[in-house]
């Protein structure tokens, strides 16, 4: 979105176009590309042209369907066992190689846990700032995104040459499947031991990890979020809204004072500190609307409070 | 490291969790003059968890470290009232700390764990002012550390330490090798609370009580050697649009007849 008028913002618009291109981290379980990855697609779609970059084992699959996304123009596969678990020490030198031979000009990947965990370790190789939880580009080197938990919004300039942005999933539209044409997919080599300063890679060793199943949709990605807090006194109790949740289609989160009280995990915390929302409706069911809740969640269209105090803030 | 390891917690004066905030009129920041300020909440989690270490006797020194205008050196009291061995304060005119960006302290950082030989550092996982969740990253990486980040429980195996950190989606689990960068999540501790004649020890020499003040450095920048080049332009700082106000309803009957009007529920079979 380049709201510049007339005849500099078509001068601005083509030369985005000849020499823009970022390249997009892909976020995947090995099997599948995970929701966010659509958005940082579609918001790295405004800043050229797109490439990414599928790092993980047996990852085929997962290059396969990131070819037959929208805007997306060329798909990089590195299918290394050292990669299955994804850690940043590892991923570090793989991107920044892929960044160097595509010449890219911006690094792009979803604000998840995972994106916001390599791409400072990234910048910092390239010497740049990094620029977290983008939620507009206004041009290739302006953008938006929120301090304060979301009670102020910075328009920032990047002076770096090279930018390295993690994105709000829930700021951009999910990219859809292209009609009909496919991405090449090129093999690219694990960089060596000694490339680009190197990360050692013994440095750090994966362990193991820890899912939560559930079978209701993913808190960021559901149209209808259903949360509960401090208020619904007890873990047994949210079985009352995993009821309404599934008649609604929805998915279920917690107030951090539900997850410390115990009552649910700590992957389903709404939040500053947990994740943003933005469903189409919210409805929170016994939390009183800190602000460190509210920045989890006020961007959703529609926020329905069930709540016996009347002067709760999560009534305005 | 036999002998514990040498500890660095990062101290970040931001404006208190519970103060909503206001942002200039002109726009260029958000209003702090006499505003409540205290520890970044994730960083008084780190100090805890380095004063744990030394109480299992896996940690001799803990520096605790702030970079900031001089009002700075408060928070450096209450981490040196918790348990810190002593603090050192980098001073930054308070026009420039507003530029600081994580690059910078990281670049600073880096200085002071190479001269101070620290093992470890700990920091918190992101500062609620700018929400940046970068500069234990950028530290690690300057370093060439291995990073363990949003950091829920932490022990010590050997030279390494095993970490277990919340992820979306569930936890993982890594082995960093030692020296390393952990940042802390909130569910790693419990801060404990700065006793008064801890405070006490902290702000004065008290021979009577026969304790000895804790040391706190003041140091510029240029002993660093570090110069901020900017890498971002701060164009504006804006409130974010303004929710239209809600209304209230007496049943359940009309918020569903309500939502339904909005379009919002799934009509579903």
């Amino acid at each position: 979105m380049i709201r510049v008028p007339g005849v500099r913002s078509r001068l601005i618009l083509s030369t985005l176009r000849r020499f823009g291109s970022s390249l997009v981290i892909v976020e995947h379980n090995n099997s599948n590309v995970e929701p966010i990855t659509l958005h940082a697609i579609s918001a790295a779609s405004k800043l050229g042209s797109v490439s990414c970059l599928v790092g993980g084992f047996r990852c085929s699959a997962v290059a396969e369907e990131v070819t037959k996304l929208a805007g997306v123009t060329k798909v990089l596969i590195t299918d290394e066992q050292c990669l299955e678990n994804s850690v940043a020490e590892k991923i570090t030198p793989l991107v920044l190689s892929a960044q160097s031979k595509l010449g890219a000009s911006h690094i792009v990947v979803g604000s998840s846990t995972f994106g916001r965990d390599f791409l400072p370790r990234v910048a910092a190789k390239l010497n740049t700032s990094p620029i977290n939880d983008v939620i507009a580009i206004l041009s290739e080197d302006t953008f938006q995104r929120p301090i304060y938990a979301g009670n102020a919004v910075v328009t920032l300039k990047s002076l770096d040459p090279i930018r390295c942005l993690t994105v709000r999933g829930t700021a951009f539209p999910p990219t859809t499947l292209s009609d009909g044409a496919t991405a090449p997919i090129e093999s690219f080599p694990l960089p060596g031991a000694d490339a680009l300063g190197s990360e050692a890679s013994d440095l750090v060793e994966f362990v193991s990890v820890e899912k939560h199943k559930s079978d209701r949709p993913e808190l960021t990605d559901a149209s209808v979020v259903v949360s509960g807090g401090r208020g619904m006194k007890s873990g047994e109790n949210f079985e009352l809204l995993y009821q309404l949740a599934d008649k609604l289609n929805a998915a279920v989160g917690a107030s951090r004072a539900a997850v410390d009280a115990g009552f649910v995990p700590n992957d389903m915390q709404v939040g500053q500190t947990g994740k943003i929302v933005a469903p189409k409706l919210y409805i929170a069911v016994g939390i009183s609307g800190a602000i460190q809740h509210l920045a989890g969640m006020k961007d959703s269209k529609v926020i329905v409070a069930i709540n016996k105090d009347p002067d709760a803030p999560i009534f305005q | 490291m036999s002998a514990g390891l040498r500890v660095l917690v990062g101290c970040k004066r931001v404006i208190d969790y519970a103060v909503k905030i206001r942002v200039r009129p002109d726009a260029t920041g958000v209003v702090t003059e006499g505003v409540k300020h205290s520890m970044n909440p994730f960083d008084e989690i780190a100090v805890e968890e380095a004063i744990r270490m030394r109480e299992k006797q896996l940690a001799a020194d803990i520096l605790a470290f702030n970079c900031g205008s001089p009002k700075g050196q408060d928070v450096l009291r209450v981490a040196l009232a918790m348990g810190a061995d002593r603090a050192i304060q980098v001073e930054v005119d308070d026009p420039i700390s507003q530029k600081l960006e994580p690059l910078h302290v990281a670049e600073l950082l880096e200085k002071i764990v190479k001269e101070e030989k620290i093992d470890l550092v700990l920091l918190g996982k992101q500062a609620i002012d700018n929400d940046a969740v970068q500069t234990g990253q950028i530290l690690a990486a300057r370093l060439g550390w291995p990073q363990a980040t949003y950091a829920s429980k932490i022990t010590k195996d050997g030279n390494s330490l095993i970490v277990v950190r919340e992820i979306d989606g569930g936890s993982s689990t890594v082995k960093v090798k030692l020296p390393a960068v952990v940042t802390v999540d909130l569910r790693l501790n419990q801060p404990r609370y700065a006793t008064l004649p801890n405070i006490m020890k902290v702000r004065f020499v008290e021979k009577s009580l026969g304790a000895k003040k804790k040391p706190l450095n003041v140091k510029k920048l240029s002993d660093f050697g570090v110069e901020l080049t900017p890498h971002i332009e701060i164009l504006k700082v804006e409130d974010p649009p303004v929710r239209v106000p809600g209304i209230k309803v007496d049943s359940v009957e009309t918020l569903v007849a309500k939502l339904k009007e909005k379009g919002v529920l799934p009509s579903k079979k």
